[in-house]
């Protein structure tokens, strides 16, 4: 704030810093800002904590008891435990992270590094797919597994993803392969490797930015894919987290909201711990991703 | 090929090079070129993603287009109808127009408010400021978090009649309702849920803006342009191309909306069908109801919808985005 008293006021150094009173009112807004943007979330963290009858009665953040049992409560739930459900939901990810990981790298390898008959097509066709709703091809996809007796299995949710089906992934791998140096795999390639040699052992690690932003947006969007999961799996043993966090709705009548926070706010935890590890890569990833080219 | 070439091109102008090194270059590009095309490589890269596109995507769009003709329970074999699920549908189903209705106004009202947000807060935070990472990451953590079924269910306890927003309410001495169980507000906690998530197009508005040049800037404050003229004469207009990105983005996005609409209302769509979102009913048609033909008539329609929203968007994209060359 000093430096912006004693600088000299051209217009132009006006244009570039907000004098001291204008950066506190920013500030003022952003926190503003940031206290509605964040509060639901602290409410839930403090309803987790409550007794039921204080949820709704004591509207304050800081419960005036502690309730801790709440977890250990909706942990062993409503029908199955929590892990099962939790279990279920590392599979189903982790299946679709690697899945995504694989048949997208190839994809996006052919795409950024071939020249090959009909590819403006293909490329145009796979940015088509981007924009065409998954709900347009649900009931179709939906026989197709029924007929492959894949109902309440994990498969419908895993297998698409080796199949390449998130072009959005491709897109952005293909991006990111057109900025390595096409030099890296010319000497490769003198050197008597073939393109599957130049994918693995020159793309490939060299892209590791463009895989980590796609394992966790993966990660992410599938743990969170209610609709999906909803239409695939069917008996209760089957249940991911967010099946088993409607199963506490059913039954709002009881006194379970207590126990309903606590789990909400476990299930949120793997998308937390997630951001707040790759917070800078996340936010920056996104806006570069789609910019670029 | 041809790219390739006009690549190379643009280099050898860059860089000075003698004739014979040139000839010598573009022999070593030409053969690299046509070891490029790889034979049959590319296409074994390309195999999963290939059957991805006819098994899960081209196959299923016309088998979804034969069902939409067709009475379809999943379990006898699909009997054709010919058009009557789309007759039924535009003249004999109340309940699909009510979810046309919810659905229409949850997009228009929550895609240029969400947008309009997601600017001004990027405008904010596009400056040097002590703790921007903090803010930036506080803004875009709700949208992270958006589509899981948990910020649905804490949203509505929020909204519910002894939730938090009407003791924030009672502060003002105003006196709330049940927001959720009304017909009049249930959408619009919806679109409170949408609003709130204003961060993904936060961070790419963002990164727009720090590339937008400064010495325009410069020039406009000299000659004693006011902020608002700036904003309006030089930022909105060389922002124009992210603005339409995050305008196509968001409408589908808002077109396919579906589990806070499932979980606020408990799977109902309720009350009166006034969050009866059009995948909402598109499941129940499909999955409660098992009418799977009918089903896939409302999706090719909901296909077609956002098709022709997008084409519109890029149509009327010429006479408001500029781009520069």
């Amino acid at each position: 704030m000093s430096a912006t008293t004693t600088a000299p006021k051209s217009p132009l150094h006006r244009l570039r810093s907000a004098t001291g009173s204008r950066r506190i009112f920013i500030h003022t807004v952003l926190i503003g800002v940031a206290i509605v943007m964040l509060y639901p979330l602290l409410w839930m963290l403090s309803s987790s904590l409550k007794p039921d009858t204080e949820i709704f009665t004591q509207p304050g953040l800081v419960p005036s008891s502690l309730r801790p049992e709440n977890y250990s409560e909706g942990w062993s739930g409503s029908g199955n435990s929590f892990s099962l459900y939790i279990t279920n939901s590392l599979i189903v990810t982790i299946g679709a992270v690697i899945g995504n990981v694989i048949s997208c790298s190839l994809a996006a390898y052919a795409f950024a590094r071939f020249e090959f008959r009909g590819k403006r097509i293909w490329f145009g066709l796979m940015l088509g797919t981007l924009m065409l709703p998954t709900q347009a091809v649900l009931i179709p996809q939906y026989t197709i597994f029924y007929n492959l007796t894949w109902i309440n299995t994990f498969l419908p949710l895993i297998v698409p993803k080796f199949l390449a089906v998130d072009a959005f992934f491709i897109f952005l791998m293909v991006q990111f392969i057109r900025s390595i140096p096409r030099e890296l795999d010319q000497a490769a390639m003198m050197d008597g490797a073939n393109p599957f040699q130049i994918y693995w052992k020159i793309i490939l690690p060299l892209m590791k930015p463009a895989l980590i932003t796609t394992t966790i947006f993966t990660f992410i969007w599938t743990y969170d894919d209610f609709l999906h999961q909803l239409v695939y799996l069917q008996q209760n043993d089957k249940f991911t987290v967010p099946l088993g966090l409607t199963l506490f709705l059913d039954q709002t009548s009881g006194s379970s909201y207590g126990a309903m926070f606590a789990m909400s706010t476990l299930a949120l935890l793997p998308t937390l711990i997630c951001f707040l590890i790759f917070q800078k890569r996340l936010v920056e990833g996104l806006s570069t991703s789609g910019m670029k080219g | 090929m041809t790219t390739a070439k006009t690549d190379a091109a643009v280099k050898e102008q860059s860089a000075p090079v003698t004739p014979s090194d040139q000839r010598e270059r573009d022999r070593m590009r030409r053969r690299l070129a046509r070891r490029r095309g790889g034979g049959w490589w590319p296409y074994l890269f390309l195999a999963p993603w290939f059957i991805g596109l006819f098994g899960l995507t081209i196959y299923p769009m016309m088998d979804s287009l034969y069902l939409s003709f067709t009475d379809f329970d999943l379990l006898t074999p699909a009997q054709w109808v010919g058009v009557d699920n789309y007759d039924k549908m535009f003249t004999d189903d109340p309940v699909f127009w009510d979810s046309v209705h919810a659905t229409l106004l949850y997009v228009v009202v929550s895609v240029p408010l969400k947008l309009a947000l997601a600017l001004g807060v990027a405008m904010l935070l596009n400056r040097d400021l002590k703790g921007i990472g903090l803010y930036r990451a506080a803004f875009y953590l709700p949208s992270l978090l958006g589509g899981a079924v948990a910020i649905a269910i804490v949203w509505r306890q929020v909204f519910g009649g002894d939730g938090l927003f009407n003791d924030f309410l009672a502060w003002f001495g105003i006196k709330g309702q049940d927001w959720i169980s009304s017909p009049d507000t249930a959408l619009y906690t919806l679109i409170l849920l949408a609003v709130w998530q204003f961060g993904t197009p936060m961070v790419i508005f963002l990164a727009g803006l720090k590339q937008l040049p400064k010495d325009v800037y410069e020039a406009a404050a000299i000659d004693g342009a006011s902020p608002v003229t700036r904003f309006f004469k030089i930022t909105l207009p060389l922002l124009t191309p992210i603005v339409f990105f995050n305008v196509v983005l968001q409408i589908i996005d808002a077109f396919k909306t579906f589990t806070p609409a499932f979980v606020i209302s408990n799977g109902s769509g309720g009350p009166l069908n006034s969050t009866m979102l059009y995948s909402l009913y598109l499941y129940k048609k499909g999955f409660t109801d098992l009418q799977m033909g009918y089903a896939s008539a409302l999706a090719w329609v909901l296909f077609l919808v956002i098709a022709g929203f997008t084409a519109v968007n890029f149509i009327a994209s010429r006479y408001w985005v500029h781009y520069d060359d």
